[in-house]
């Protein structure tokens, strides 16, 4: 035994040793992710200390679940979790099947030039920064100067101020999330159909079966593992919203609605400097969507054999 | 899209459309023609308003084609001094950032793919938690801030941030797949150390990979501001992007000196200036992607194969 345990420790030290050139190229992204992103981490402990810039993390005195408690109890909390959900979810149920919509028609089309440019042209305003989109909603809003109220008001429907509108403001976000990333999102999906194996169809069409057919019995089946992978890493993220977006979008007349958990904890910590209370938010915000994530991936692995861990 | 699959598409072309095929197609071209102008139309709004009379601007009038041509908003973006810093900066950044995300990313990868790497399990868990749990804003920035001192300087830019978890698996998934082990054991039999076979003979393999996330980063770094916005401080050294949300969501446009008619003036003119700045700002990425669009396509197609 005791020989047998030398001779492994051994070969695992001559295997590193061997290799060592592969963690010296390793070393610099792990000294950053030790200082950037490990260290951050250990941070979060004071989520549970009264956190004095001061004294420093590991010496500001421990405050229990003080700040967790304030951040249940207070009004704010409902509000936020609501927009969050209410925005995430909105965002999956129409932002998920579009792409595989996109795909599924992508795949249909067989002049080639068209196809391209369809392609082209859908991925491009996946390049534009959020900066520059959420000037462009403002603008395109705006109700004195703006070209979609214009091009309604030629419909004859009214718009009115959309932006100082509370209850536009999920679809707003929602849709222009649409108009931005759905053509990018198909790319996996269009990936997925170039592998299909064009014998599939050649058999299908001998059978009789019309286009139609063949996306429900050969398309849709195909992209099964892609949705499956591609919906547990949505749902991972439920609570976070990205912030960049909608903090760009926030205005006084929407905030009712527009008030989600990371702006908020942006505001609280960074502008009102509660560091302890919003690292609180922010690690009950993780913790939420790391859970999810985790049994949403169980979930998948027992209904079908597409997990992603 | 194989060669099979085009002998295909040409074969089907040959047999007669039944009814209901020929409607389908009709609706998906429809669908699809209207969904390329609705993608389109936007951008192609912003290009006619900047050149644009602003007051038929405002009113509807220009719609399609531009009208009451002028460059006066062009010709005011020339003169905003803070602007064209942010875009030096930018540059600045991107160049940096992404040299930096190469630098880091790209070994780690190749590391990660071989399999005789003793602890790969531990390292690529390592590399790869991040992605789904994190300290969050305030941490990061207290560490940032107080541990290294990194507040308001250019290393805050382009360092801290540039390990990406999805990099990493994206580009450790293409190595896996390019790479055949024998050239590893050839290499090794002629005395060729981890190393030099990385930088003499992967690098040179993999230029594929290294344009799709040199181009990621790129734009990436171009187009965020939110790192900026938290860590920066010293107007002259904000990147682009800050400038411009000051420009389109703050509507600051160094009109607080001006009183009066030139105020008014400004005011007019403000909706002209901001087409002209979201051009401007936009041009580089948006002329550059059709070029390079396949890179970004070969990318996301490396990353969805499951390593």
């Amino acid at each position: 035994m005791q020989r047998a345990g030398t001779l492994r420790r051994t070969s695992v030290l001559n295997r590193i040793g061997r290799n060592w050139g592969l963690y010296l190229l390793m070393l610099p992204a792990m000294v950053i992710f030790m200082c950037f992103t490990y260290l951050p981490m250990y941070g979060v402990i004071i989520a549970f200390k009264d956190f004095k810039p001061a004294l420093g993390i590991w010496g500001s005195p421990w405050a229990g679940v003080k700040y967790f408690e304030r951040y249940f109890s207070s009004y704010m909390f409902a509000n936020t979790i609501t927009n969050t959900l209410v925005i995430s979810l909105y965002t999956i149920a129409v932002t998920f099947p579009l792409p595989i919509l996109l795909a599924l028609m992508c795949n249909q089309m067989y002049a080639r030039k068209f196809k391209k440019f369809f392609q082209v042209s859908t991925y491009l305003p996946h390049f534009i920064s959020t900066v520059v989109m959420c000037g462009m909603i403002i603008m395109f809003l705006s109700p004195s100067s703006g070209v979609i109220p214009k091009i309604c008001a030629l419909a004859g429907i009214e718009t009115g101020d959309l932006m100082g509108n509370a209850g536009a403001f999920s679809g707003i976000y929602v849709w222009t999330e649409a108009w931005q990333h759905v053509g990018w999102d198909s790319i996996m999906y269009i990936a997925a159909l170039s592998a299909v194996d064009p014998q599939l169809y050649e058999a299908a069409e001998v059978d009789g079966a019309s286009k139609w057919q063949k996306i429900l019995a050969i398309d849709i089946p195909m992209l099964v593992p892609t949705m499956i992978t591609l919906f547990i890493l949505r749902c991972g993220s439920i609570l976070g919203v990205g912030f960049e977006k909608v903090y760009l979008l926030q205005n006084d007349l929407n905030i009712s609605n527009s008030e989600i958990i990371s702006t908020y904890l942006y505001k609280m910590g960074l502008k009102s400097n509660q560091y302890s209370y919003s690292a609180a938010i922010g690690l009950f915000n993780n913790a939420v969507n790391f859970i999810i994530l985790i049994l949403v991936n169980l979930f998948a692995r027992k209904v079908s054999d597409t997990s992603l861990f | 899209m194989s060669i099979a699959a085009v002998q295909n598409s040409k074969r089907v072309n040959h047999i007669r459309k039944s009814r209901a095929d020929r409607i389908f197609d009709a609706v998906i071209y429809t669908a699809a023609g209207l969904m390329t102008l609705v993608a389109l139309y936007p951008m192609y709004f912003i290009l006619i308003a900047s050149i644009s009379d602003p007051n038929l601007v405002a009113k509807g009038d220009v719609l399609l084609i531009p009208r009451g041509i002028s460059l006066e908003g062009y010709s005011y973006l020339l003169s905003m001094g803070n602007l064209w810093t942010g875009y030096g900066n930018t540059i600045l950044y991107t160049l940096a950032g992404t040299a930096i995300m190469l630098a880091v990313n790209i070994p780690v990868a190749y590391a990660l793919s071989r399999k005789d790497l003793a602890g790969r399990g531990f390292f690529t868990f390592f590399f790869i938690f991040p992605m789904f749990f994190g300290g969050g804003l305030i941490p990061t920035f207290i560490i940032l801030n107080n541990t290294f001192n990194l507040l308001d300087t250019f290393l805050v830019m382009v360092l801290p941030f540039s390990v990406i978890s999805y990099y990493i698996v994206v580009a450790r998934t293409f190595f896996q797949s390019s790479l055949p082990a024998e050239l590893w054991d050839a290499a090794q039999i002629d005395g060729c150390g981890n190393l030099r076979y990385f930088f003499r003979i992967v690098l040179p393999l993999s230029k594929a990979i290294l344009a799709v996330i040199a181009l990621w980063a790129a734009v990436g770094h171009w187009n965020s501001y939110f790192n900026a916005m938290i860590y920066l401080r010293t107007p002259e050294r904000f990147p682009l992007q800050l400038v411009m949300r000051n420009i389109l969501i703050n509507n600051e446009m160094a009109a607080t000196a001006m009183t009066g008619s030139a105020a008014a003036e400004l005011n007019r003119k403000a909706n002209l200036i901001k087409y002209g700045a979201i051009v401007v700002s936009s041009l580089p990425i948006m002329t550059m992607y059709p070029f390079v669009q396949k890179y970004f396509n070969q990318g996301v197609m490396i990353g969805a194969l499951k390593g």
